[in-house]
């Protein structure tokens, strides 16, 4: 599949190669306000907050090969870390989102420190009960997390500053947060896409491919897999952060396992050989669920059937199975 | 003693999770769904022979069975062609199980409770040291360390179980003699999903059956299965016996950090002894 996604990029025409793709999706994103319902942009913003978790699991995942069973915990960390700063202790946003990051870096660096050490399947299983260390606790800690009745009624951050800016001064506020949360999710992937671009990136794919070759030639492979899983855990935690803000609350349930298998789903569902095959599965998989619900409540049936045919049928995802019908059209068009 | 109880059910519904995972390392989601069909196919059998009487244990071997089919079913058309593939595919093949038969089981019951009445013979209950004991939870404990020697000797004791432990050792060398693998494998899987799909069943007369039972089971068999190291039989049994006991006096000690202390515990161990207290590094 590696080879199919190194193919993809060398033979992609230079046309397609000049035209910003990212920065057209991301002036897209920014227009929906204006779109009219209000539902677009409720729509938008979960695809988006979804799109940087599945790309920061993808990380570890798709570039360094560690299956990671409990990312969610990361995700929930972040979410109750800057939802309690802001609800309980009045903290700003602007103080509480990057203290959210701290605190799931943090969380990432010790946990992950034990899970590197563990061969797959291990790996898989710590990375499991981590999380539900952290339901437990969501579940439990009335006074702090508010147990199973969860956190409600988590405050907007403050923006007032985007009044002083034309043309969005009558935007309502959970628009103007919406486009906040674009912003810093854009922002986000950028600085995901340099490092899994760089040459530590690469690092960590070369990992994936061959740990025991990666040490011989003199890597420290756990100290690039714990770097990668941190990193990975900050993101999943800044998602979470925007997420207990957009939905108003934040609640034990959003750290359950099986929210895990989730997100692992819209990472496989849209390409994990691909940076921007995680964002993909996050857009398919948010329409269909809102697409789907409207004619019948069997929605997991319908998950589970698009895993198997993802499974068996399509292992390289949209992303992966789009690239390959393009080099093949290609390859006939040349002959 | 009710400590005791849960931890016999764990195992009953453990040892099946452990088997294949010794066997084949995999590690089966859908082992919670398997458990969660037995009850409800349990409760259905019970409604039809309700006219006949007395069908609980015609039910429960029933839905043992019936779920044994349908593991053989699974193995054969679906795990059989991801054998060799990356464990990531393993594992989600076996989580759309779980949204697959979760699903399927809201859509034949219902999402209402259902229950199902002790069967008349353990219905009554038995002093013991001073305090009243159901007799069905007595038939539990005493069931859970019958089924442990049972595949003790299974495993150990005859011509299957010696294949079986060669197939965990290497596959390649038991194919190479002529022995079929594929067949062992479907054995054991068949026998793991019978296990899940009876243990599913027996508990029906204690806990209500409702959706959600398989993803909560799932957790803690596989808490259990850690704990006394994945694939050992004996080790899923004490695995059992030290969660079971761990949440009962974390209950009365700590009321509130039972639950955590289960999972940390699960990662303590991961962590230490990744191969859990009984298990042999792989």
């Amino acid at each position: 599949m590696t080879t199919i996604a190194a193919a993809g990029t060398a033979h992609r025409p230079s046309l397609s190669r000049r035209i910003p793709w990212t920065l057209i999706v991301f002036l897209a994103a920014c227009t929906v306000p204006w779109l009219g319902s209000r539902y677009n942009v409720f729509l938008a913003e979960q695809i988006a907050i979804d799109a940087l978790f599945a790309v920061s699991l993808n990380l570890l995942l798709g570039t360094t090969g560690l299956v990671s069973f409990g990312h969610v915990a990361y995700f929930g960390v972040g979410a109750y870390v800057c939802g309690i700063l802001m609800k309980t202790y009045s903290v700003p946003f602007y103080l509480a989102f990057p203290a959210a990051g701290l605190g799931t870096a943090l969380f990432a660096l010790v946990s992950g420190f034990f899970c590197v050490r563990l061969i797959k399947l291990y790996f898989a299983m710590l990375t499991l009960a981590f999380s539900q260390i952290v339901w437990a606790i969501a579940y439990k800690w009335n006074g702090m997390t508010g147990g199973d009745q969860g956190l409600p009624e988590i405050p907007f951050p403050n923006l007032d500053w985007m009044n002083s800016i034309p043309g969005l001064s009558d935007l309502k506020t959970s628009d103007q947060f919406y486009l906040l949360a674009v912003l810093l999710i854009a922002i986000a992937l950028a600085v995901l896409h340099r490092i899994v671009r760089s040459p530590f990136g690469r690092m960590l794919t070369t990992i994936r491919d061959n740990p025991e070759r990666a040490a011989f030639i003199g890597i420290n492979v756990r100290a690039y897999q714990l770097a990668a899983f941190v990193v990975a855990g900050t993101f999943a935690g800044f998602a979470g952060a925007l997420y207990g803000i957009f939905s108003r609350g934040v609640f034990a349930d959003y750290v359950f396992w099986s929210k895990s298998a989730e997100v692992m789903i819209m990472a496989i569902l849209g390409g994990m050989n691909f940076f921007w095959g995680p964002p993909v599965g996050a857009l398919a998989l948010v329409w269909l669920n809102q697409e789907i619900t409207d004619y019948t409540q069997y929605w997991p049936f319908v998950l589970g059937t698009i895993l198997l045919v993802l499974l068996f049928v399509f292992p390289g995802g949209i992303v992966g199975g789009l690239n390959a019908l393009w080099t093949r059209l290609r390859g006939r068009l040349r002959a | 003693m009710g400590g005791l109880t849960t931890a016999m059910f764990l195992f009953l519904i453990a040892s099946g999770l452990s088997l294949v995972f010794g066997i084949m390392r995999v590690i089966n989601f859908a082992h919670g769904s398997f458990y969660m069909l037995g009850a409800y196919l349990a409760w259905q059998a019970v409604q039809w022979l309700h006219p006949i009487g007395g069908g609980f244990w015609i039910a429960s071997l029933f839905a043992a069975v019936c779920v044994g089919v349908l593991g053989a079913v699974v193995e054969r058309l679906f795990f059989r062609s991801l054998y060799g593939r990356e464990e990531l595919y393993q594992l989600l093949f076996t989580y759309a199980l779980v949204l697959i038969l979760g699903d399927a089981a809201r859509f034949l019951w219902g999402t209402n409770q259902l229950s199902v009445s002790t069967p008349p013979v353990l219905a009554g209950s038995v002093k013991i040291f001073g305090s009243t004991q159901p007799l069905y939870s007595l038939f539990i404990i005493a069931l859970g360390p019958a089924i442990a020697f049972g595949g003790w000797l299974l495993l150990n004791r005859t011509g299957i179980g010696r294949m079986v432990r060669a197939a965990q050792m290497d596959r390649e060398m038991l194919d190479a003699l002529g022995a079929n693998v594929g067949t062992i494998y479907t054995g054991m899987f068949v026998f793991s999903s019978f296990l899940a799909g009876l243990s599913g069943a027996l508990i029906t007369p204690i806990q209500s059956i409702v959706p959600g039972m398989d993803v909560l089971i799932i957790v803690q068999a596989f808490i259990v299965v850690v704990i006394g190291g994945m694939g050992s039989f004996w080790g899923t049994f004490w695995g059992a016996v030290i969660y079971g006991e761990v949440l009962s006096f974390g209950i009365l000690i700590f009321p509130g950090f039972s639950l955590f202390s289960v999972f940390a515990l699960m990662a303590v161990i991961l962590i230490v002894r990744p191969w859990g207290l009984f298990g042999r590094p792989l």
